[in-house]
């Protein structure tokens, strides 16, 4: 870990602007992943503004039925919210999918979307990673890539988004609500949030240098039935080899999202059409043109039997 | 005392204390953080700097040069330990490769240089300042690559011959029924909680070590052979230890380089390996391809059983002993066992856990599941049909106790075996496949030499010291308990001192040796007390008795500290074993029961419960026990399921080097297990009659998993772990 400055921000565009002006700054919320990748130096801030305390830590009901989800509000406190629990129950059960309930309690909103991949090679700083280190190659393509993702790559880089509350999000069709540096606030679409690596695998999100998330918001409630299912070898505390985030309606349409098997959360809006007519009909289309490896290729077919285990579940209710 | 005849009734027999189940006496200092381990002894010694290993980027090469010009000048440096700089070194005997690398790297992350600086993050970020310049040389990371070609031989030694019995090809060839079939188990990491850590003082030339190690004497000597100093010169302490697993028994760069780091900062150094360094700096259980080939005739009973494994080392290295328990577990006239050894450039395999007896029932116990359905036979008659009371091999050499086939009757009535479904892939609930399987538990029998030395004192405390460990076993426990009973007081009138080289050597923590010699070699050092006691008194120490804190001989009643006097008494001894582990075949049976759940549509794969049967000599603490059983079930849950350092064979690395990349089973994986423990003394074992079990609970666990996957899903998988891909295809089609 390489040495760093730490200040406390006293507001989100103040907390923007102090990143902004120190090229090598990062915000520091929860820390459970930053400070991980910090004392094996993938990340090297040399500046930390620390976005604890800036009132970022409420659940609040929008004007149009919706909720209002604070950047700093915890995995914990988010998925054990009532209205949560009620109105959007995959986004419950995406969250206590994931991690371990210490690290939940430790995990804001904001930080869960900003987890970066646990490929190996990432981890690894004796390793090539376009990711880590711009050009460098990737040491993964071709190397050990079983829980890597198999669609949405490119040839600089296959690494997963290992999240599962951002899986939920994005079949909720929640928004980021984001501070730049100026004081200026946007809302981004939640599938334009995390982009794909293409030939900048290091840059993975929409966020501009020094803009904060403040808020993740959740439309009013779609009805339905949630479903989160995440298949992994180990029962719990693993990340998923794929998980499928669905919300299905009483005749069987619905929407699904799927984690564990690309960059960003992997949702294809125009494959849920096809949701009455089955899971084979819908992988077929979310998984167009996958390129999987030999280690990964399972998962094409298995995103098609966890979906098919989620289609039974919905119809056995 | 020479233990060369069946143990007669002795003090141990008495089981006032030895036998009943006994929390640990260091228990709550576990639970309230006041045992301290290696890392944490702040207080032993003053002004202790930081070390941390850099671990070398390649797996095979040399280094050209090392640049360390911005790690000297970074902040709370205080000496760099290099290859070049640490003068000339010696090998531990133990120890394949070199534990500080240079100029020839062997291994990945193999220490290249120790960064020792004020405080831990210094010395952290000062060690990603050293600039290695290497040359990458082309190395073998290919187990099936670099199997082909290579001979067969007896136990692992070049050129020891085949081990042979009768004519197993012919007999092979000749047999109704066969089975051929090849299975894998994968390179496995111990992943103990506590990483491999140390402190070292030099104290003008002598040194003193707060490491944590399984095997107190082993690493003293290797040590000072490491650092060529007389081994009077080092001393060792390890009271407490966090796990190990096999992967503490030998000297490891911490204690290396702490010991050369503190002699270049000219202070002591404290050091502990980082978690990404563990599975490629350290030792591991090495992969292993088995061939296992059974002829039975069309009743089920086998005429011709062989096995052959093959695994990998540095050069130098050995083998993984996978085919041990075939020469033993079943009859059969016709056998053949064999191992290849290849030469690989991955980080050196050594012992874990049931080294050679975990992989090989792995494969052993999934071969006779399928031998048995070949057979229409079930698989519980099929291994009693096979049982044997002597070794095949010399059969007027008996077992001196075996019990598996009470093991597998009882396991099967306990665990309800008669609902299981002969047939696979019968047994539906909601959306989950369930079957069972069942595996016969081996293991070995090993007794080590052990020595104590055990006094009293004026208020009647009995102190027992040994420099034998406690690796989470409950050794403290069991010691305490042999002392109380052989002295005749209550458990709290017994302090235990363990893990230091100034304690008489005792056999230490390995393959399930630890229990049973290190409280016999306690024994002799108690009965030796004994004598002294009743000669002091003036008794007859035939007719002396020790009980209730006293020594009485007829109407004669001493109190045990009166006797002691305000001299104190102290007496030393050790166990030496004589020939009777040759004279009998000893070793320990389990039968392993399983049922698994298996997701019809995802595969996951889900345990619903688990139960060991164990027959291994006297229990001394069935709590303790069944403590380990249950941890030994738990670690071959994980091998079944998950564990596996996945190899880079381009870079000839494990990647996965991480605790979130190498997933070991959590609580959620283990609903409900269950433990016997049959009763059974062994006198021919030790005084205590007593065996092992630590190793005993993971051996046969992984097939069992296995073969209840089978049971329930009809797909037979060989290759370890079963992940949900390897069947995937097999499962039931989707809609």
């Amino acid at each position: 870990m390489k040495p760093f400055t730490y200040e406390r921000a006293t507001s989100p565009a103040a907390a923007a602007k102090a990143v902004a002006d120190r090229p090598g700054a990062k915000f520091i919320a929860g820390g459970t992943n930053l400070l991980d990748l910090m004392k094996l130096e993938v990340e090297a801030p040399i500046h930390l503004v620390d976005v604890n305390g800036l009132g970022l830590d409420r659940i609040e009901t929008t004007s149009d039925g919706g909720l209002r989800i604070g950047a700093l509000v915890s995995n914990t406190a988010l998925a054990s919210n009532e209205t949560v629990r009620r109105d959007y129950g995959v986004l419950s059960r995406a969250i206590v999918a994931g991690a371990s309930g210490q690290l939940r309690n430790k995990a804001t909103t904001a930080g869960n979307l900003l987890q970066r991949t646990r490929c190996p090679y990432f981890y690894d700083t004796n390793q090539a990673c376009n990711k880590r280190k711009p050009g460098s190659g990737c040491a993964a393509i071709g190397g050990y890539s079983r829980q890597l993702a198999v669609i949405g790559t490119s040839t600089a880089c296959i690494a997963t988004y290992p999240g599962d509350m951002a899986v939920a999000m994005r079949v909720l069709d929640a928004s980021v609500q984001t501070v730049s540096p100026a004081g200026q606030t946007r809302t981004i679409a939640f599938g334009d949030f995390h982009r794909l690596p293409g030939n900048t695998p290091h840059i993975e999100n929409a966020l501009a240098p020094g803009e904060l998330v403040t808020a993740v918001t959740l439309p009013r409630p779609i009805g339905g039935q949630h479903f989160y299912h995440k298949v992994r070898d180990r029962a719990s505390y693993a990340f998923a080899l794929v998980s499928v985030a669905a919300v299905i309606q009483r005749d069987g349409s619905g929407r699904v999202a799927v984690g564990g098997i690309a960059p960003r959360p992997w949702r294809v809006e125009a494959a849920e059409t096809a949701m009455q007519q089955g899971a084979k009909a819908v992988s077929a289309r979310l998984l167009a043109g996958a390129k999987p490896t030999t280690d990964n290729a399972f998962k094409v077919p298995l995103v098609e039997r966890a979906l098919a285990a989620v289609m039974a579940e919905a119809r056995a209710a | 005392m020479k233990f060369t005849t069946p143990a007669g009734q002795n003090p141990i027999d008495q089981l006032k204390v030895i036998g009943k189940p006994t929390d640990r006496i260091d228990g709550p200092k576990k639970t309230t953080g006041t045992a301290p381990y290696a890392y944490e002894r702040h207080d032993v010694v003053p002004n202790q700097a930081y070390g941390y290993i850099v671990g070398a980027a390649i797996a095979k090469g040399r280094i050209n040069a090392i640049d360390l010009a911005e790690a000297k000048a970074a902040p709370g440096v205080i000496a760099i330990v290099t290859a070049d700089s640490a003068g000339r070194l010696g090998k531990g005997k133990m120890n394949t490769a070199k534990l500080l690398a240079g100029p020839d790297v062997e291994h990945y992350h193999q220490a290249v240089a120790l960064i020792v600086a004020e405080t831990f993050e210094q010395a952290r970020a000062a060690a990603a300042l050293v600039r290695v310049d290497y040359a990458r040389a082309k190395g073998r990371f290919d187990l099936a690559e670099q199997l082909k070609g290579i001979p067969l031989t007896g136990d692992g030694n070049a050129g020891s011959p085949v081990d042979r019995v009768g004519d197993f090809a012919r007999a092979f060839a000749a047999a109704p029924v066969t089975l051929d079939a090849t299975y894998t188990t994968p390179d496995h990491s111990h992943a103990m909680m506590e990483p491999h850590a140390s402190i070292a003082a030099w104290d003008g030339d002598a040194l003193t070590l707060w490491t944590s190690n399984q095997m107190i004497a082993w690493g003293k000597e290797e040590l000072a052979l490491t650092l060529g100093i007389p081994k009077e010169k080092v001393r060792v302490i390890s009271p407490y230890i966090g796990g190990g697993f096999g992967g503490k028994l030998f000297l490891r760069a911490d204690a290396v380089m702490a010991a050369l780091g503190a002699r270049a900062a000219g202070r002591p150094v404290k050091i502990a390996l980082a978690r990404p360094m563990m599975a490629n700096n350290t030792t591991h259980r090495p992969a292993t391809i088995q061939r296992i080939r059974i002829g039975a005739t069309k009743d089920g009973k086998i005429t011709a059983i062989a096995h052959e494994s093959g695994s990998g080392d540095l050069p130098g290295g050995g083998p993984e002993t996978a085919v041990n328990q075939t020469k033993l577990l079943y009859a059969g006239a016709n056998r053949l066992t064999a191992m290849r050894l290849a030469v690989l450039d991955l980080p050196e395999g050594n012992a874990m856990r049931a080294p050679g007896e975990a992989p090989g029932l792995m494969a052993l116990e999934i071969a006779m599941d399928e031998m048995a359905e070949k057979l229409g036979m079930d698989p519980i008659a099929f291994r009693i049909a096979n049982d044997t009371q002597v070794d095949p091999a010399k059969p007027d050499r008996k077992f001196s106790q075996r019990q598996l086939i009470e093991c597998l009757q009882q396991g099967s009535e306990r665990f309800g075996w008669q609902a299981r479904k002969a047939k696979a892939a019968q047994v539906r609930d909601g959306q989950w496949l369930v079957g069972m399987g069942v595996a016969a538990g081996f293991r070995n029998n090993i007794t080590m030499k052990s020595a104590a030395r055990v006094g009293i004192d004026r208020k009647g405390m009995v102190t027992v010291a040994t420099d034998m460990t406690d690796i989470g076993t409950g050794t403290y426990t069991i010691i305490a308990q042999t002392a109380a009973e052989v002295m005749g007081v209550p458990l709290d009138k017994v302090i235990v001192l363990l893990g230091d080289s100034s304690f008489p050597v005792s056999a230490g923590s390995g393959g399930q040796w630890g229990a049973n010699s290190s409280t016999a070699g306690v024994y002799a050092a108690c009965m030796k007390l004994r004598e002294s006691v009743a000669q002091r008194l003036g008794f007859n120490s035939a007719e002396v008795e020790f009980a209730g804190g006293k020594v009485r001989s007829g109407n004669r009643s001493v109190d045990l500290a009166d006797a002691a006097g305000d001299a104190g008494l102290s007496a030393e001894d050790a166990i030496e074993f004589g020939d009777l582990g040759k004279q009998y075949q000893q070793s320990t049976f389990a039968s392993h029961f399983c049922e698994v759940g298996v997701h019809a549509m995802t595969g996951e794969i889900r345990i619903r419960r688990m139960l060991a049967v164990c027959a291994a000599g006297r229990i001394l603490n069935p709590k303790s026990a069944r403590n380990q059983v249950i941890g030994a079930m738990t670690m071959g849950a994980g091998a079944a399921l998950m564990e596996e350092l996945a190899v880079d064979k381009r870079f000839g690395f494990f990647v996965n080097h991480d605790l979130a990349g190498y997933e070991v089973p959590v609580h959620a994986d283990i609903p409900h297990q269950e433990v016997i423990f049959l009763d059974e003394v062994d006198p021919t074992s030790s005084p205590m009659k007593a065996k092992g079990v630590g190793e005993l609970g993971i051996c046969g666990v992984g097939a069992a998993i296995a073969n209840a996957i089978y049971n329930a899903t009809g797909a037979r998988v060989r290759d370890y772990p079963i992940t949900l891909e390897k069947f995937m295809d097999r499962l039931p089609e989707v809609a």
